[in-house]
């Protein structure tokens, strides 16, 4: 994994010297809060309702273990004996003091990690597939072009007041699993007909109160190129995105306003007097980085079928946990596996400080110390061998975090919404708990397959609601928590906005109009192959309406 | 009615304005304006505070008594009185007062 070098190390040591100056000045009264909360955001630092709340950066979702154990040392001290991870594969703090930040951002950075760019109106943090560097279908890994951004994106003089906040995604695989779709600016890993290594380039995706989804603008961009096209990008959306309205300052509207066309006239222009300037990669830097994400060397581990084949039949919650919690590792002896945070009736995302040190020191037996965070909120072990699944699976099991349902319909995502987060309408996590508690028994969720709920506590979308399968959005109406579901949203390769279905529910409501929803679908689906999403695809809105609002339903 | 909520600056707790001015953890605790020269004095009162570094983000908030008790109009406020509603253990909803709010 990358590891920083001595200019990475001094950058991050005298940004904490600064932010405990600007705490220290804050606190005796030396600068207002005026002054001081743009540099405490830039820093990181929100507040919210109960508490401040601390946003670490974890680039392109990859962990070592000793950042793990600093993170549940963090919790533990600072914090309340836990942590939450985020769809931006960051882990938020709820609950540190100000006064604590610049110490807890001392120890952070002791393990090579920060808080830098996860606010403001800047590049924020790259993220990617989760399984990136192990899974079988990818041309190669992205983590080092993620890397490379990260580097070129930190602090960069142009770029660090934007009209608007800024995410870029990556993946290598054709299976889009970072959603990159929906973000600011997405890249396609692929090879050309010359196996030259390039990115599709997608801009303008994005959620929020406008949800689009991205336009392909590049089928093939150079490896090379990668940081003048990216520039010129950005150099077009800060001359021209709207700084006059924030709900019309990100790119996707700058998309949207001036047209696809001429917006890929303005940065091919821009890129071609960039195109052979520094900005253009040299190879050798390339492979400088890449070397820093070689895979560990995984010694054959053949025995590793047998164990499986006879685990496969029996039935039990550890078959089940093989069914859905693996993913096909390009080393046919090992496997990547998810570690569900969606325990049935926990707080999605949630992990306390003891799981924490339980992962790493699994990680560290079982997973060549390597551990991966999802967007969809959960975490992975990209490398363990098939051979070793028992045990991984016990240990997990051993610490609660076994539950076999990646990918089901109790694995949903949902953001903090009101019960931490000041901008919130409506609770998200309450709904997600009673969803997955109504959907508790294994051998239905298997039947219902592939089914992804999002849920959100408002149009900030956090909780991704509009490319769920089932997304959920919390609104407030005359004081009281009301829920509107869309549906047929997807954030894969074939990105797609869920429409809304009809007039809200509320909070009592809301469980078992997602029963109605799942009991519509289970029995109107060609059979057990048609996934949910297929199914909806195929049959159109008109039979959920029906069934939720009875035939003569307006939509609302 | 109304009452005057803020967060602690070096901490962020959330807090409400008490008698004598002092800030106090626990809603019911907080001083209730009755009429519209109270809840212009709450204000006052929270602004020097915030000028005295000792607390941001003040807002007067509507509250009603039921049974007795304080409770905030809106649901945002009863969760930040004692919430979060999702971990019984953690936060203001661990002590007793608060419970019934949300
Ligand atoms: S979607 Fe809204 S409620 Fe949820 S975390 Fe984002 S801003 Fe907060």
């Amino acid at each position: 994994m990358y590891r920083y070098d001595e200019f990475d190390h001094a950058f991050v040591k005298a940004r904490v010297a600064q932010f405990r100056d600007q705490v220290e000045r804050r606190l005796s009264g030396e600068i207002t809060e005026e002054q001081f909360k743009p540099l405490r955001l830039m820093n990181g630092v929100y507040l919210q309702l109960h508490s401040y709340m601390l946003r670490i950066a974890i680039p392109y979702g990859t962990l070592a273990p000793r950042q793990l154990r600093m993170l549940a040392y963090i919790a533990r001290t600072y914090d309340k004996g836990y942590g939450h991870f985020t769809t931006r594969q960051n882990l938020q703090f709820h609950w540190p003091a100000l006064r604590d930040v610049p110490d807890i951002l001392e120890h952070l950075a002791s393990v090579e990690m920060h808080c830098i760019q996860t606010s403001g109106n800047c590049i924020r943090n790259v993220t990617a597939d989760h399984f990136a560097g192990a899974t079988a279908d990818e041309v190669a890994d992205p983590r080092p072009y993620a890397e490379i951004l990260r580097q070129w994106s930190s602090l960069h003089p142009e770029f660090s007041y934007l009209p608007r906040k800024f995410k870029i995604a990556v993946t290598g695989a054709e299976r889009d699993r970072a959603a990159i779709q929906v973000h600011d600016i997405g890249l396609h890993l692929k090879k050309n007909a010359q196996d030259k290594l390039g990115f599709a380039v997608y801009v303008g995706g994005g959620l929020g109160r406008t949800p689009m989804v991205a336009r392909k603008m590049r089928d093939f961009l150079p490896e090379e190129d990668l940081l003048s096209y990216t520039t010129a990008i950005l150099r077009v959306y800060n001359l021209h995105g709207r700084r006059d309205n924030k709900f019309k300052a990100r790119i996707k509207i700058l998309v949207h306003e001036t047209g696809a066309q001429e917006l890929t006239t303005q940065i091919e222009r821009e890129f071609a007097a960039l195109k052979d300037s520094d900005l253009k990669l040299p190879h050798a830097d390339i492979q400088a980085i890449q070397n820093y994400f070689a895979p560990p060397a995984l010694p054959p581990r053949p025995e590793g079928g047998g164990v499986l084949v006879r685990a496969a039949d029996d039935g039990n919650s550890f078959a089940r946990w093989l069914r859905h919690n693996l993913h096909t590792h390009r080393n046919p002896d090992y496997a990547c596996v998810t570690i569900s945070l969606k325990g049935i009736g926990d707080v999605p995302g949630d992990i306390s400080a003891d799981q924490m040190d339980a992962v790493a020191d699994i990680a560290e037996a079982y997973a060549f110390g390597e551990i991966r965070v999802s967007h969809e909120q959960n975490l992975v072990l990209p490398h363990v061998a098939r051979a070793d699944l028992r045990a991984v699976h016990d240990r997990l099991h051993e610490i609660g975090l076994a539950t076999p349902n990646a990918g089901l319909v109790t694995d949903i995502i949902a953001c903090p919404g009101l019960d931490y987060c000041a901008l919130a309408n409506a609770r998200s996590i309450p709904v997600a708990q009673e969803i997955a508690n109504r959907f508790a028994d294994e051998e239905r969720q298997e039947e219902i397959s592939m089914l992804k709920i999002k849920i959100s506590g408002c149009i900030n979308a956090c909780g991704h609601h509009h490319v769920g399968h089932i997304g959920i959005l919390g609104v407030e109406k005359k004081g009281a928590e009301l829920y509107q579901i869309t549906l047929g949203g997807s954030g894969d390769e074939n990105a797609a906005i869920g429409e809304i279905i009809g007039r809200g529910f509320g909070p009592t409501e809301i469980a078992d109009a997602v029963e109605t929803i799942v009991g519509t679908y289970l029995s109107r689906r060609l059979d057990a192959s048609e996934t949910f999403l297929a199914a909806y695809q195929r049959l159109g809105p008109a039979p959920f309406k029906e069934a939720l609002y009875g035939s003569h339903a307006k939509a609302a | 009615m109304k009452l005057l909520a803020a967060n602690r600056l070096a901490d962020g707790e959330a807090v409400w304005l008490g008698p004598d001015g002092q800030w106090v953890e626990d809603i019911s605790a907080a001083e209730v304006a009755r009429d519209a020269d109270s809840a212009d004095r709450l204000e006052r009162i929270g602004h020097e505070a915030f000028l005295r570094n000792e607390v941001v983000d003040l807002e007067l908030i509507e509250v009603e008594i039921v049974n007795g008790q304080v409770r905030p109009a809106r649901l945002r406020e009863r969760i930040r009185a004692a919430g979060p509603s999702i971990h019984p253990g953690l936060g203001k909803q661990a002590r007793k007062s608060a419970f019934t709010l949300i």
